[in-house]
């Protein structure tokens, strides 16, 4: 048990007057790339929101590296160490992208090792250093969102559907990215995109209608022709 | 608009020309050189004191979307209590002595301004704290505390309008050949424009600033990134409060004679600079506030009829150019 860097137990999440996670129960286990697959309006975002604390669970728990944060407001849930990548991914366009750097930072100080790092990583983020955020393009930004989740150690990186709108050459260098970061954190993807995701991931969850229909290796998934089917055709009908 | 002349309007500074372009138009207008001077600065130290006013306005919507209609109680009382403590010191308040003038004026802006600190986070903690994120509640729970403050007014100084004695230092105009300049107003645009300066680099230059202008544009984000908006949204309610004793305090002395709706009053046109301006910058604001100012004294003198009409009109023609206000704090 000690291995799971999160765990959610039985989380229902109520929005407003309707129920959308009806008892999700999770593990993430330290260090790798996990996977949440799973069709449009499945719960997969109210999932992330929920254990950031931005959605409240009615019922059930949320551990984080021994923590219970069930009921912990957003800013302590970061202040532990869980970066959030929200599917708009949360740029501040009318900040510079150092300034949204900056902010990501608890230390208000930059690391000079992690951010030659991240300039190798997404050099445009060094290119365009002091220009405003809301002139990047779409993959910037999205680069952008990512370089905040790293530019300081966080155990656990919730990303939400990195790839959406990206062009595949994009595509292709993020699952470089991916690999690289990967290597001393824990990361929690949300993705529709099965190429990256089976190109990244270590485990594979899949959500559907606000409960875990799957749980398993994404290897085994990758394998087995019938499940992926069985899966991923329930994945895209909606 | 045509395409050149969007070219060459950004070429000459885009929206931060047009209170020099305003200017430009009334002169010819106007017709008189010492009175287009006399005018222009009486409308520039208005536009500074409705600036104190609009400025927290505008970012605490921008903020925490709070819809604040009890600020104009922090305007009426800050002009009240300045008041009462000039008359309390009247004879520093009419001393031949700058020093001592200066000291008087302090001393009362300082009091409004210490009672916008206190009452504006009694305020906050009493009645918005309650109702963040509902609009209706908030519209409601303001209004009914502006009702209450404004009649505490009527009961603390009665309802007979009283005059705010002036500090002789700022009594008078300065004359320079055929134009004469009241030296009220530049010291309120002096105040105004220092004011501003502070604020402007509080908010680009510190990291206090910098968490405030990302909550503006993203709440939610800030808290992800591990800060807390509730604590940054109490402080900027403060000042804001305390900023709109301040201009009160200042409007005050300008008016000479002040009445329980005096808040009420000021409020209209603070409403419009932070429409106009855009909701939560306070470039936004200050550039409201200088048009309104402006074109409020342009306008009284060229057509005195259209006085009222004249920030209304205003209004409608920049939300029709620009549905967002002139420069909003979130890109779109
Ligand atoms: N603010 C909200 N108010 C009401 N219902 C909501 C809200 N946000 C999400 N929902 C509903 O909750 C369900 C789950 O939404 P969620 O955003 O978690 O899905 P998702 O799996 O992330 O989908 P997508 O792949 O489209 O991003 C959907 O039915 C959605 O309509
Ligand atoms: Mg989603």
């Amino acid at each position: 048990m000690s291995d799971h860097i999160l765990r959610l137990d039985d989380v229902h999440t109520d929005i407003g007057q309707y129920q959308i996670l009806h008892g999700i129960s999770l593990n993430v286990p330290q260090g790798g790339v996990h996977v949440l697959l799973g069709r449009n309006g499945a719960g997969k975002t109210t999932t992330l929101r929920t254990i950031m604390g931005l959605w409240r669970a009615r019922t059930g728990a949320i551990t984080f590296n021994h923590h219970d944060i069930t009921n912990l407001h957003t800013s302590d849930i970061a202040r532990l160490g869980i970066a959030y990548v929200p599917e708009n991914m949360g740029i501040f366009g009318g900040l510079t992208v150092a300034e949204n750097m900056r902010l990501a930072t608890h230390s208000d100080r930059f690391d000079a090792d992690r951010l030659d790092r991240i300039h190798d990583l997404f050099p445009a983020m060094k290119k365009f250093w002091d220009r405003p955020a809301w002139a990047l393009s779409g993959g910037q930004k999205q680069m952008l969102a990512i370089s905040r989740a790293i530019i300081e150690k966080r155990d656990l990186i919730l990303i939400d559907e990195p790839t959406k709108g990206l062009a595949p050459a994009i595509i292709e260098a993020m699952i470089a990215a991916f690999r690289e970061i990967a290597q001393d954190t824990t990361i929690l993807l949300v993705e529709q995109n099965f190429h990256f995701a089976s190109s990244l991931g270590d485990s594979v969850a899949v959500i559907d209608d606000g409960r875990i229909s799957h749980h398993g290796e994404m290897a085994d998934l990758v394998a087995d022709a019938d499940l992926q089917n069985r899966l991923l055709s329930l994945s895209m009908s909606a | 608009m045509n395409k050149q002349i969007s070219a060459l309007f950004d070429r000459i500074g885009g929206v931060y020309a047009l209170p020099i372009i305003l200017m430009v138009i009334a002169l010819p207008l106007v017709g008189s050189f010492p009175t287009w001077v006399t005018l222009t600065v009486a409308g520039l130290g208005m536009g500074m004191m409705i600036f104190l006013m609009a400025s927290g306005l505008s970012l605490v919507f921008g903020l925490m979307d709070v819809l604040n209609f009890g600020h104009s109680a922090f305007i009426s009382f800050g002009a009240f209590i300045a008041a009462t403590v000039l008359a309390a010191l009247a004879v520093w308040v009419g001393a031949d002595n700058w020093m001592l003038n200066l000291l008087a004026l302090t001393a009362a802006v300082g009091a409004a301004m210490l009672f916008g600190l206190v009452a504006g986070w009694a305020f906050e903690a009493v009645i918005v704290k309650p109702v963040y994120s509902d609009h209706l509640r908030q519209i409601l729970i303001t209004i009914g505390a502006l009702i209450v403050a404004d009649q505490l007014v009527l009961v603390i100084w009665g309802g007979i309008p009283i005059s705010v004695p002036k500090p002789a230092f700022l009594q008078g105009s300065f004359i320079i050949g055929d134009v004469s300049i009241e030296i009220y107003r530049s010291f309120a645009f002096l105040v105004g424009t220092i004011v501003f300066t502070l604020l402007y680099l509080v908010l680009n230059r510190t990291r206090l600033g910098l968490l405030i202008r990302a909550g503006v544009e993203n709440r939610e984000m800030v808290e992800a990134l591990g800060f807390r908006i509730g604590r940054l949204f109490v402080l900027v309610f403060v000042v804001g409060s305390a900023l709109a004793a301040m201009g009160g305090a200042m409007w005050g002395g300008y008016q000479g004679l002040i009445s329980g709706e005096l808040g009420s009053q000021v409020m209209i046109l603070v409403f419009i600079v932070v429409i106009i301006g855009g909701l939560g910058s306070i470039e936004g604001s200050l550039l409201g506030a200088l048009l309104v100012g402006l074109l409020g004294n342009y306008v009284a003198f060229i057509f005195p009829k259209l006085s009222l009409a004249s920030n209304m009109l205003l209004m409608m023609v920049i939300l029709l150019w620009r549905p967002y206000g002139l420069k909003p704090a979130i890109k779109r």
